[in-house]
């Protein structure tokens, strides 16, 4: 915000952005829908950063969690079902100045967009992935996600679902390249923020599990981990994501975990009798794709002239 | 033996012994299996011919798989050349010298209908002494059938005579070859030793000195043992302007370097896959970069991400690719992002005839998209076009706010023949990306009334901010709920295709402007349809032809260009149904994918004439074709 300088002056920013403006429409998500507390963080995370809105652009694909850049006053890119990944990093590809956020659901992700899923971790462009994960589709009410229980019964398995839930942790983990990964659940607003904060501040893609409450249609898949915190296992580090003494006191299952440890990080994602919640693993220095696609970029008419001719000299006869 | 004694003695009855004889084009073709360089010998012999000043136009012959079977039909892989004193457009009809490394190849050419009787083919002789019984008797009885066919054959030890200089013949023959062929067509030798120093430059003197010497002795040994001996004189001495020579797909990456974009998003396929190669290996010049994407949808979704940040991006595929691209594409036509797609037609559907040429992608690159999605769709015909329509391309795409299907063929792709070197233009390139501030009252998508058009806001702008979505959407990028925002999108972005169509020329009518028959073509064939329309009109019929390079939305006037001649049809490389055959009648008769479009654009009784065989078209099954039909009329 306002500071004072070395020289006692008075820092002034040109522009000070409030949390009015990133605020877009009216969230039309369902009341009680975890969407809501993810919106809030965002917009929170880009009044500390005072992101200027021009230069912030969300991107989805289809889905409740992908209506999200409506409901932000910034550049959005509300694209096609499972195809947010590319598209983010098409944007990102030329233009290094713009801060490319993805929201994105368990279908839009893990389902239809499963194949940019593994080679978006890989490409790690640098933005923050954002996936809603209700274990549900919402949108088209009712039917199996790749995440959802083993036995939920869906609009499209009545009779219960018939294979064991996926677990993305696992699968995110194991792509070469992968940067950053963290979980966290939408009813602790704190760890939400947190969270997305050092997301945010991660240069490459960081990707964030959302594990995050529909109750129209699920609501008893995650009542019980919200009743009972002793299920989630809280991952504390002093390179992981900051918790303070109140959510400490919420969740007793505590664990110090070391984000650079790739085979720590394995194995608490593996192991399904918890839900963990933080940085699963932080790599700073996985090679970002940026670094080669804004390659040559500002050249001038002149230079890029005088390219044309080289390359058609060399057909020349 | 008696067949090819009689044969030979008239042929060599031709020509004199000293002189060589002077003829105003030959077609030429180089086979081998795959992996001994015909391509390379073709293409050197078709610069080297370029550099004189001759027409030349070089297609090559590619077979399916990267390591065929050796000594199979399937495995014919090499060149033609058509070599002329004119300007030359195409690939001609049957060759009239053929070198052949094996007897198996042939048969290759033989089903394709490239060689007529009194091909003369110069045929590697070792197979009739190989120590597999098999394999002499193979040979020994596919020369007595090329006797029985009426081609000429000549037995000649071109692997012998390499061993002299090179202990791997496989290495070199192409060379040797090279060296005959000079010699035959009267070649400037100097520069076909320049040009042999500059294929191998990489490689250095240890590599060229020994592909000079394969070429003296090739040279050396036609002279010696070979009565062939012509001379194609072009029509003006040497080269009259500057002149590049490249094959069409290179004409496609160079356009994109000159366009000024810097973004070419793609997923390999053939056979457009080679556009990216070139481009890759050049792309630094203009500071661009290439991105392999993880499967064709990522690729143009990638490339309009790029576009929609205000960097107009590129994509170039194939029939399958477009398939799959499909929604994307809609999305680029609803939400108004600037898109260049290039689409390589191969034949399909499905997998197709990856290495084929086939212009069977028309009606899907304007009507694949669900719902109603306008966009312009370009038809290059010439190699020097696949350059300039690029260009052309991209700019429409960012003055109309729509994506730009170019379909050029395989055809284009893979063809190779000398044109004017383009001159780049400070105007081709797009310009920089506007950051300046955007006026808040002026929605997204302000259109105009009377055109569709209307400015666009980039990332980066202030007061722009708006959320591009699929949804349908009101000029303020929100969500429609309402009865009426779909309806006035939709009619905003058809009045787009209007306001283009307006600008858009009478196309030039190839012959007299009233006749018997019209021919319409587009893309590739047009070289060989109009040499088609040239022999009819000498032979005094009544034919033109009408080449169409804008398909969506047409170019001006063609219902009135098409009513001054009795009758209108396409020659399209496309399926059709042969009105002749059992249950086609005028209500079953599927058309071909030109004429499909022509008949309800125009609501004239538009006839076509279409094959998918797998091959450019000849000139002369053109004129079989359109005779039949003019018989038909009369």
């Amino acid at each position: 915000m306002f500071g004072l300088k070395a020289d006692w002056s008075l820092d002034v920013q040109d522009r000070y952005f409030t949390l009015e403006d990133y605020e877009g429409a009216q969230p039309r998500w369902c009341t009680g829908c975890g969407d809501h507390g993810v919106l809030t963080a965002v917009q929170k995370v880009c009044r500390e950063a005072q992101l200027a809105p021009e230069k912030i652009v969300n991107v989805s694909g289809i889905g409740c969690s992908s209506r999200l850049p409506h409901y932000m006053k910034t550049y959005g890119f509300h694209g096609l079902h499972g195809r947010a990944l590319p598209f983010a990093s098409g944007i990102k590809a030329r233009r290094p100045d713009l801060d490319v956020w993805v929201s994105t659901g368990d279908g839009d992700c893990f389902s239809i967009g499963g194949c940019h899923w593994i080679h978006g971790i890989r490409y790690n462009v640098d933005m923050v992935v954002l996936v809603f994960d209700n274990a549900i589709y919402g949108l088209t009410k009712n039917q199996t996600s790749p995440t959802s229980p083993q036995e939920l019964k869906t609009s499209t398995h009545p009779t219960g679902s018939f294979l064991p839930a996926m677990n993305p942790l696992t699968i995110t983990l194991g792509i070469t390249n992968v940067s950053f990964v963290a979980q966290v659940v939408d009813w602790n607003p704190l760890l939400v923020y947190e969270t997305i904060k050092m997301a945010h501040a991660h240069r490459g893609t960081s990707f964030v599990r959302i594990i995050q409450r529909c109750p129209v249609f699920v609501e008893d898949v995650h009542k019980e981990m919200v009743n009972d915190p002793s299920q989630i296992l809280l991952l504390k580090h002093e390179n992981g994501i900051p918790t303070n003494e109140a959510v400490e006191r919420i969740y007793p299952n505590q664990i110090e975990h070391d984000p650079t440890d790739w085979s720590a990080a394995m194995n608490i994602a593996r192991d399904e009798s918890r839900v963990p919640c933080g940085l699963l693993y932080h790599d700073p220095n996985a090679p970002v794709y940026d670094d080669w696609s804004n390659v040559g970029m500002g050249m001038s008419d002149e230079e890029k002239i005088a390219g044309v001719n080289k390359a058609l000299d060399s057909f020349s006869i | 033996m008696t067949k090819q004694a009689t044969a030979q003695k008239s042929n060599v009855a031709e020509i004199s012994a000293g002189k060589p004889k002077r003829i105003e084009e030959h077609i030429i073709e180089v086979v081998s299996d795959s992996g001994e360089g015909a391509q390379k010998c073709g293409q050197t012999f078709g610069t080297v011919s370029g550099k004189m000043g001759n027409g030349v136009w070089t297609v090559e012959i590619i077979p399916a798989e990267i390591q065929p079977p050796a000594r199979s039909k399937e495995g014919a892989s090499g060149v033609r050349i058509r070599l002329g004193s004119k300007y030359v457009t195409n690939m001609g009809d049957q060759a009239d010298l053929v070198i052949a490394f094996n007897e198996q190849v042939l048969y290759n050419r033989i089903v394709n209908g490239a060689f007529r009787k009194g091909t003369v083919v110069l045929l590697e002789s070792k197979w009739a002494e190989d120590p597999q019984p098999a394999i002499r008797e193979q040979y020994a009885a596919a020369l007595a059938d090329f006797n029985e066919r009426g081609l000429i054959i000549h037995e000649l030890p071109l692997e012998k005579e390499c061993l002299k200089i090179v202990k791997n013949a496989r290495q070199g023959k192409n060379m040797f070859v090279l060296g005959m062929l000079c010699r035959i067509y009267s070649r400037d030798t100097q520069r076909a030793l320049d040009e042999i120093a500059k294929v191998f430059a990489r490689k250095g003197e240890k590599v060229i000195k020994p592909n000079h010497e394969l070429f003296k002795a090739g040279y050396q040994y036609a002279a010696e043992n070979l009565d062939y001996h012509y001379e194609v004189i072009p029509e003006r001495e040497g080269l009259q302007k500057p002149t590049v020579v490249t094959n069409g797909n290179t004409a496609v990456g160079l356009g994109i370097l000159a366009s000024g974009m810097d973004m070419l998003a793609m997923y390999p396929i053939t056979p457009a896959t080679s556009v990216s190669h070139y481009v890759s290996e050049v792309f630094h010049h203009t500071g661009g970069f290439m991105h392999q994407a993880e499967d064709e949808i990522a690729a143009v979704a990638y490339a309009v991400g790029s576009s929609f940040a205000g960097r107009t991006a590129v994509t170039v595929t194939s029939g399958p690719g477009m398939a799959l691209k499909t929604e994307i594409l809609g999305l680029a036509v609803m939400c108004e992002v600037p898109l260049v797609v290039v689409n390589v037609q191969r034949g399909g559907p499905a997998t197709g005839q990856p290495t084929k040429i086939e212009q069977g992608d028309l009606l899907s690159a304007i009507y694949s998209m669900p719902g109603d999605a306008p966009k312009i769709v370009m038809a290059p015909a010439t190699i020097s076009e696949c350059f300039h329509f690029v260009i052309t391309a991209r700019k429409l795409a960012e003055a109309f706010r729509t994506p730009v299907i170019i379909l050029t063929d395989a055809n284009l792709a893979t063809a190779v023949q000398p044109y004017d070197r383009p001159e780049p233009q400070a105007e081709w390139l797009s310009a920089p990306i506007d950051q300046s501030e955007w006026d808040k009252n002026i929605p997204p998508y302000d259109w105009d009334d009377e055109t569709g058009l209307s400015p666009r806001p980039i990332p980066g702008q202030p007061g722009g901010e708006y959320v591009l979505t699929g949804l349908a959407h009101t000029k303020r990028s929100k969500v429609a709920y309402d009865s009426m925002s779909n309806q006035i999108g939709c009619n905003m972005r058809s009045r787009k295709m209007s306001a283009f169509a307006a600008t858009l020329q009478r196309p030039e009518i190839y012959g007299d402007k009233e006749g018997d028959i019209l021919v319409l073509s587009w893309g590739s064939t047009m070289g060989a349809v109009r040499e088609a329309v040239d022999r009819m009109r000498a032979d005094g019929h009544k034919i033109s032809n009408v080449h169409l390079r804008f398909l969506h939305p047409f170019e001006k006037d063609l219902k009135e260009i098409f009513s001054k001649f009795k009758k209108v049809m396409t020659v399209e490389l496309n399926y059709s149904d042969d009105p002749d055959m059992p249950l086609i009648t005028d209500a079953t008769r599927r058309y071909a994918q030109l004429a499909n479009i022509l008949r309800h654009h125009t609501l004239l009784d538009i006839d076509c004439w279409s094959i998918v065989q797998a091959a450019p078209l000849q000139p002369g099954v053109i004129c079989e074709a359109v005779l039949g039909r003019l018989k038909k009329l009369n």
